[in-house]
Order: structure tokens, then sequence, then C-alpha cells
């Protein structure tokens, strides 16, 4: 081949590459391994992070049962390496899927668009807020301090240089957000408000009360999903002006944090200022039905520095697993999926209730709770760590003021076992009188 | 087809419906265990907030499901079935291991909040992989956090204008070159800073005295795909790196090209002071059909203080553990640690590479391009005559004359099998083909492409209607894009 292109050697290509700056040794990187030892390599890597344990976690990452034919069929080659469907006449497979996509999410949101997906819910919740901003002209967000706290931190970061002001309204008794305080907040330069339902202590929120306020004010209402399950038996947010949703829960790995999958729906009318790549329905020169990227002029390859995001790539492999879990399930089958969570919920909250404070009991839950205990999560952690269980997340860091507060979460996964084990080490913790000099083991950041 | 190709030829392909279009009450995929605990009524537990109807969510069953993705599946081009020349995004073979470490237990199903002391499977992962790419790029730190590369651009900027900050001004504008990517001044303006255009000089590179002429103390920095995207490297790199650095401007690395420099140059050492990278298309992680990436962002040490947190530390005992008190970082641009399955499919690449591995494949990239450029050279005109690394650039400007243009050329493309180049991208050649073949390509399919070019290039000639009316063997023809953007239906709905 150097023969046909005319080189004498491979240097010879690299000559636009001035001399000084040519990496004249090899690269200071692990040698080259065989596939066998690449398997075991992560094998090992596999069993140091937590393969044994069953866990109480949730908190915007929620292990439910993955159904087996999401991989069989994502890892067709087809599907796993295409490219974004830019050439349609060879990419309706792909484009028809975010088609369906877009229907069941708007189906499942009470939206009436949706996109084709964002990088996650963090990302989708800010680039949401910067959208209601577009829409109605104003400056600022109001966020609810029960948005998941880095959903928080990543619009802050977004808003910081958008010119974007935001202001945090509180919780309530209830966990839900704090009216008083909201409607105090809202000013002619609110943009939205923002908050999540269920929120980040798996309460539900009042959208339609919440709403009403928002709407009375002149603002759009933004509601961030993180738990989507909960759309399986929860009223969706039908009075919000655009949902910004993290799709994780519907079949994609916990994944020590991603890939996941974000996505963004909202009102016919608002489309327009939406980010984010859309697939439509149109025909071609036969009349024949096809699917295209479409509306593009909002995007960063046509308008540049106009857009209404920098989006490109998005998460296309994912929802493709969102989509095969919501046809998996169905109409009747992700009702029944969150009635069990509802369930496993209710149980644990009793069986810990019975030894330790539930916080937020007045208004509904979906899966996740907060428990408040007289001794430090951390070291009751600490010992559930022992019987390979993970208990439920420390809250201080986040919420200093609810103290020795934890969030746990059961699922459909959670066994009857694992609750009673940690309810009965609950008890035993909160039976004994508290020692201040106890070793805290540092379990967890 | 006047000319047949010997790449591929028409078969029987299902037609299917939408999946709502299947669905009826009773057929059903799931099936869940007995609840261990009592059940309970909704109602009761959730009063008003209980929803009572899915709408037309889909009621089919498994053999449904499953027939009705792979038939889909069929009606997408991949890599897996051949040459997918796209310029710019480098597609690539994407190695089956991958796909099955990012499956094995502990690392699909780690919660990103368990205890890090069972959680140093993945920190070692999260570790070992920046330790890779900041060898390979020579840097000195570097955030894996970025979800793609769009992102990663964002995060490096937002890392420029902090540290432009820190010294007490932020500055105002980012220059960037009339040949970059869309995301680029897409990028700037979210992160509040004015676009200044660069025009590229007849060679296709930045003008090094135009440089000099807008360079001043509103600049925070230049962003710089090098390679460019006409393929070819920015030689004066090094005079560009001063001329910004003497006025106290930061050079951005675009590192959407880096597949042409790994093992045989790094951004480090010719004066680039922050760079992302798309471990989706340098480290082969799937593309997906859009993604999901990985944009990684690595810096030189001043920029340090600003990375997004939390970061990766080595502790005193020895195990890895996350730090989150950096006061002067940006903030967070994703929740968690980003793309994670990612990290573990690019680290595996390296791996499967090593460094003789990682150099090979920079220099086979570049080989296969440049045969490329030569097969084609003459058919189709060649706007810069400047050397190609990775991928070459043509325009159609030879066809135009018979009012054939890139796209049509890309469409007819499909009719021989092969997925279409990058079309009318960069900006600053009018009509162009980018093409960039990747290391994947032996000789064969190499010489099936040039064959195939060369055929349309002729078909041009004898008979133009044929490519205009492309592509034929498709189980739909060209659809029209315009009434799906003037009245769009981007959803299903009941009849």
């Amino acid at each position: 081949m150097l023969e046909a292109i005319g080189a004498r050697s491979i240097d010879d290509l690299f000559a636009p590459i001035p001399a000084e700056y040519r990496l004249n040794r090899e690269l200071k990187i692990p040698r080259q391994m065989a596939e066998s030892e690449i398997v075991d390599w992560f094998q090992q890597r596999s069993k140091e992070n937590g393969s044994e344990y069953a866990s109480f976690l949730g908190a915007g990452a929620y292990m439910h049962y993955r159904p087996v034919i999401i991989d069989s069929l994502i890892s067709r080659g087809e599907f796993l390496t295409a490219y974004t469907p830019y050439q349609a006449e060879i990419s309706q497979g792909t484009l028809q899927a975010i088609f369906e996509f877009q229907t069941m999410i708007c189906e499942l949101t009470g939206m009436e668009v949706a996109n084709a997906s964002m990088y996650d819910g963090s990302t989708a919740a800010a680039e949401a807020a910067m959208m209601a901003v577009r829409v109605t002209g104003r400056s600022s967000v109001v966020v609810a301090k029960s948005l998941h706290p880095e959903y928080r931190e990543v619009l802050a970061t977004y808003a910081h240089h958008q010119g974007m002001p935001l202001a945090t309204v509180g919780y309530a008794d209830s966990g839900r957000i704090d009216p008083k305080e909201l409607e105090r907040t809202i000013t002619p330069e609110t943009a939205c408000v923002l908050l999540q339902s269920p929120n980040f202590f798996g309460t539900i929120e009042d959208v339609a009360a919440v709403a009403e306020i928002a709407h009375n004010k002149g603002a759009l209402l933004v509601v961030s999903i993180a738990e989507a399950v909960s759309l399986g038996i929860v009223e969706p947010p039908r009075d919000a002006d655009i949902v910004a949703m993290e799709a994780q829960s519907f079949g994609v790995p916990v994944g020590f944090g991603g890939p996941y999958c974000g996505v963004i729906a909202t009102r016919e009318k608002y489309v327009r200022q939406m980010p984010g790549r859309l697939a439509g329905q149109t025909t071609d020169r036969n009349g024949k039905r096809g699917f295209v990227l479409t509306i593009a002029t909002r995007e960063q390859h046509i308008r540049r520095e106009k857009a209404t995001s920098n989006i490109c790539t998005n998460q296309a492999l994912v929802a493709l697993m969102v989509n095969i879990f919501m046809n998996v399930y169905g109409k009747v089958g992700l009702r029944e999926l969150a009635k069990q969570n509802l369930a496993k919920t209710a149980y644990a909250a009793d069986q810990f209730g019975k030894h330790a404070q539930i916080l937020f009991s007045a208004a509904p839950r979906f899966n996740e709770f907060v428990v408040k205990t007289s001794e430090d999560p951390y070291v009751i952690n600490g010992r559930l760590l022992g019987h390979k269980l993970v208990g439920g997340l420390p809250l201080k860091k986040f919420y200093p003021e609810l103290g020795n507060a934890a969030l746990w979460c059961c699922t459909e996964m959670t066994t009857r076992t694992a609750i009673d084990t940690a309810a009965g080490m609950l008890a035993e913790s909160e039976a004994e009188e508290p020692s201040g000099d106890r070793a805290v083991e540092e379990v967890a950041r | 087809m006047k000319h047949p190709t010997p790449k591929a030829t028409r078969h029987v392909n299902q037609n299917e419906g939408l999946i709502f279009e299947k669905s009826s009450p009773g057929k059903a995929a799931w099936k869940l265990p007995p609840l261990d605990v009592p059940e309970v009524d909704p109602a009761k537990l959730l009063g008003k907030a209980e929803r009572k109807d899915l709408g037309s969510m889909p009621e089919v069953s498994e053999i449904e499901i499953i027939r009705h993705f792979t038939r889909l599946s069929t009606w997408n081009y991949a890599i897996d079935l051949g040459m997918y020349p796209l310029g710019s995004c480098t597609m690539k073979y994407n190695p089956r291991v991958n796909e099955v470490v990012a499956r094995l237990e502990g690392i699909a199903n780690g919660h990103p909040y368990q205890p890090e002391k069972i959680s140093q499977g993945a920190l070692r992962i999260i570790k070992t992989l920046s330790d890779c790419l900041l060898e390979i790029t020579g840097m000195d730190a570097i955030t894996l956090q970025p979800a793609a590369g769009a992102h990663g651009e964002l995060t490096g900027l937002l890392m420029v204008r902090a540290y432009h900050e820190a010294k007490g001004n932020p500055r105002k504008k980012v220059l960037i070159p009339d040949s970059a990517h869309g995301t680029n001044p897409a990028t700037a303006a979210m992160v509040g800073y004015a676009v200044e255009n660069l025009k590229s000089n007849a060679r296709g590179m930045v003008e090094v005295s135009a440089l000099e002429a807008q360079m001043n103390e509103d600049v925070a920095a230049l962003m710089l795909t090098n390679p460019n995207t006409l393929g070819v490297f920015e030689q004066e790199i090094h005079k560009i790196a001063e001329i910004l650095h003497a006025k106290g401007g930061l050079l951005y690395m675009d590192g959407a090209n880096m597949n042409a420099l790994v093992g045989k140059v790094r951004p480090g050492d010719f004066g680039v002071d922050v760079m992302h990278l798309n471990l989706h298309k340098t480290f082969s992680t799937p593309h997906g059909g859009g993604g999901p990436g990985s944009g990684p962002v690595a810096i030189k040490k001043m920029l340090e203080p600003f990375l997004p947190k939390p970061v990766v530390i080595s502790k005193p005992d020895g195990t890895l553990g996350f730090e989150y008190d950096r006061p002067q970082s940006v903030g967070r641009v994703r929740s968690f640690y980003g793309n994670f399955g990612m990290f573990v499919r690019a680290l595996a690449y390296i791996l499967a590479n090593g460094p003789d591995g990682l150099r090979e494949t920079t220099e086979d990239a570049v080989l296969n391009a440049n045969y490329i450029r030569k097969g084609l050279e003459g058919t189709y005109d060649l706007p810069y005559a400047t050397p190609s690394m990775h991928e070459v650039v043509f325009s159609d400007k030879l066809q135009t004359k018979k009012g054939v243009r890139t796209m049509d050329i890309a469409k007819r493309l499909i009719d021989y099998g092969f997925h279409p180049y990058t079309t009318a991208f960069p900006l600053i050649v009018p009509g162009a083909l980018m093409i960039e073949p990747t290391e994947s390509e032996g000789r064969e399919e190499l010489d099936l492409f040039v064959e195939a070019m060369k055929s349309i290039a002729q078909e041009v000639e004898e008979d133009p209607q044929t490519i205009l009316d492309a592509p034929h063997t498709t189980r739909v023809s060209r659809l029209d894009e315009t009434a799906a953007a003037r009245k769009p239906v981007l959803r299903w709905k009941p009849a």
C-alpha cells in the first residue's frame, strides 16, 4: 500500500508533524494483553466492586430487573455499531425506534413531544431550565431543595455563565416543596419552577398545586423525574410545561452511575426551543412511510453559536434499552411492576418505623423513604456491610439539617429477607444507648 | 444498476409496522415473581396521586418484540456490515470483548453511592484509564465526567473561564477557525463567550499572521481541532500556541481527530493547555446509533484546581477515593462520575492494543486515508493539496457540472453497499466529501470503495439521473425532509 501511495515508509506519512514534537519512544501504558487476560483483569475489578452485596441505595440510580432480551437486541451490530441516523435511507431501524421511544415517553409523561435523549437526568434538568428561559424571555429559575442535590449542582454549573440566577425553595414537614415559601420566591423574572417528583426523599409532590402557583405568576413548571418506574402507578405531571427525565430505571444497568438516559418532553408549542435530536415521520418519493431526524435548525451543526444547545452525541443505545423495557412491561406490566415497588417500600417503612423515625410520612411516597436514627447512619451501614448489605444513603452530606437521617430505597428486587435483616440491625442499634466513643468507620463519602 | 458491485446485492427485507400497530389487550412479555411482602392498595397509599391509565402503551409478546427490533435492525447500515467512512466520526471496529467486560456483575451493577471500600474495582478502572489517557495526550490531569465530546468542550471552556476569572478577568471571546465542528461555537456561547471566526489559509490551516492580528487580551482561548477537519495537521501549532500564550490566552484542542496522533505525537508536547477526547471515536466504544459517548477533558497543571468534582485520589492507605473538597472547582457537569460503562470499554481497548498496538493503529488509519486519497485523486477534486492524516476531503466540483452534488454521490454510494462519507462538511469546502476509513479496513474493502467511487464518477458522466434518484436499493427512497420539518409528526397517535 505504501508503494501505491508513493511513500517509502510509514514515517513519510507523518512528515507534516514537526520532528521536534514526534514521540520517539513507546507510550508508557500496560503491555498488549490477550483477550483472556483482559477478561481476567476486569473480573478482578468486578470482585473488588461489591458484586456480592444487596443494596438499599437509590438516590437517582435504581436497581430494577433487566429483561434479558434487552441485551440480546441491543447487541445486534446493526444497532450497536451504527452512527447517528443522518443518512435516513439506511438508518430506518434506528429512526423508527426513536420515533416509538418518543411516543412512549409522551404517553408516560403526559407531554406532547419528547426528544431522542439527553445525557442524563441532571443535564436534562439543567437544559430544561435553560429552555424555559428561552420560552419565557425571563432570566431566573426557582429550584426545589428536594431536587436531587447532584442535579442542583449541575444546574448551578450550567447557570453560572448563562446569567441565570437560581433561588432555592425548601421542603415542608410533609417532604413536599413549601408552598408559602414558593409563593414568596417567584418573581416577575422567574422563568420556571423546577422540582422533582417523586422528589429526592421519595415524596410525591402535589404537581397540580405547584403548577397553579407557578402559572399564576407567569412562570413555567419543569418537573424532573429520576425514578421512571413511578410512572407506572403515579399520576404523571400533566400540568407541567416541561418534563426532564432520567429513564435509567427502565432497563439500564446501575453501572456505577452511567451511561444513563436523560429525556426532555414538553408541549408541542415549545418544540422549537427544545434541545436535542428529534425523529419525525415523513414519506419517501413513492409515498411510503419513513422517518428522519427533523427540526435540525435548532441544532449546533446548523445554527452553530445560536443553537438551542451544544449537544450532539446523545444516549441513543441506552434509549433503545429503555424502549425495549417499555415494550416488555407495556401498559399492564408497568403498573404491576410499580405496585410491587410500592408494596416492598410500604413493608420496609413499616418495619423500620418500629425502631426508628420515618420522616415525611404525611405525603405519599414511591420507593424511597427517609429514616432518622439516634445512631450515625455511617456506623449502622458499617455493621450492615458485614452482612453483605449496603444500607441507605446518609443524608448529612447533602442535608445537614436532617441530622442522622438516611435515604433508603426498595425496588421489586429487594427481598423481604434483606429488609428484615436490615430492620433487625436497626432495632439492635436503636435499642442500645448511642455511645460517643465508638469509632465511626468512614464507609461512605 | 449499470455498474454492479461485488460488495452488495439485493435480498428480501421484512416489512414491519410500528409496535403500537401490533398491540392488543392481553398480550404480555413480562412476569413478576410472587410478592414476598403483603399486597398494598395503591388507592389507599397514593390517594389522588394514583395513576389509573397508561394510555396507549403497547401490549405485545416477547417474540413480537424480538422480531420487531430484529427487523428494524436489518434496515440499518453498521460497521459490522462494512466500511463506514464518515469523516470526523471515526467509525472503527467495536471489539466485542469490551461489551463482555462491561457486563460483569460488579461492573454493571455497582451503585455510584456504594461505600468506597467496596468500590475499589470501579475506582481502579477510572484511575488506570485516566493514567493511560494522560500518557497518551502528554497532559497533567484529567476528568472523565463529561458524557460526550460537546460536553467535554463545555467542561474545558468552563475551566478556561474559571482560570481567567481567578486571574481577575474572564475575557470576552473565543477564536474558532472556520473549519471547526458546529459544537465549538455552540459551546463557547454556552459559557458566555463571544465567538470570533478565524479564517483558514490556502493550505487549509490557521493563518498564523491572521491569528497574530486577531489575538489580544480579550481572547480567552483558541479552539482548534488538530488534525483539523480537513484531515490536515496544523504544522505551525507551536507558533499558534506561542501567540496565544504571549497574550495570556489558552490553546484548546478538540480531540475529535486524536486517532491520527495516538502514539506518534502528544498534544501536551506541542503547547495544548486543555483538550477533550471522544472515547467513542478514538477508543472504540460503540456509537450505538448516536450515543452514548464519553468526553474526558485533559489539562495542564495550572488548570487542575478548576476540575469538576469529585476527583479520584490515592489515599495514604493505598486505596482510592473521591475528593469533593475542591473550592475552585467549576462544579459538576453531570450526576455521579460520567459514562462509566464507556470507561470500561475504552480501557479494554487500550489494554488489547498496548503501546505498540495503539501506535500501529494510528499508522494504519493514516495509511488507509492516504491510500483512498491516491486512489481517487483526479476522479474527484482535491481542494487542498496539503498532506492528509487520517481523513481526506474531496469536493464535488467536477460532478456539479452535471448537476450532481456531494449528497447525491453519497446516496448512490449506498447502492454500492457502503455507508456514505460525511457530506457538506467542513464548511470551508463547498460540496465536501469527507472520507475517513479508519484502521479497521483491509486493502480489499478499501479497493472496493475506491472502485465504487470511480464507478459513480463514471455514472455521473453517462447517466447523472441515476445518481440524482439514488438510492435505488433501499427499502425507502429519498425522504421528504422539508415536509417533516414543516409539519412535524413526532409521535404516533391512536386513530
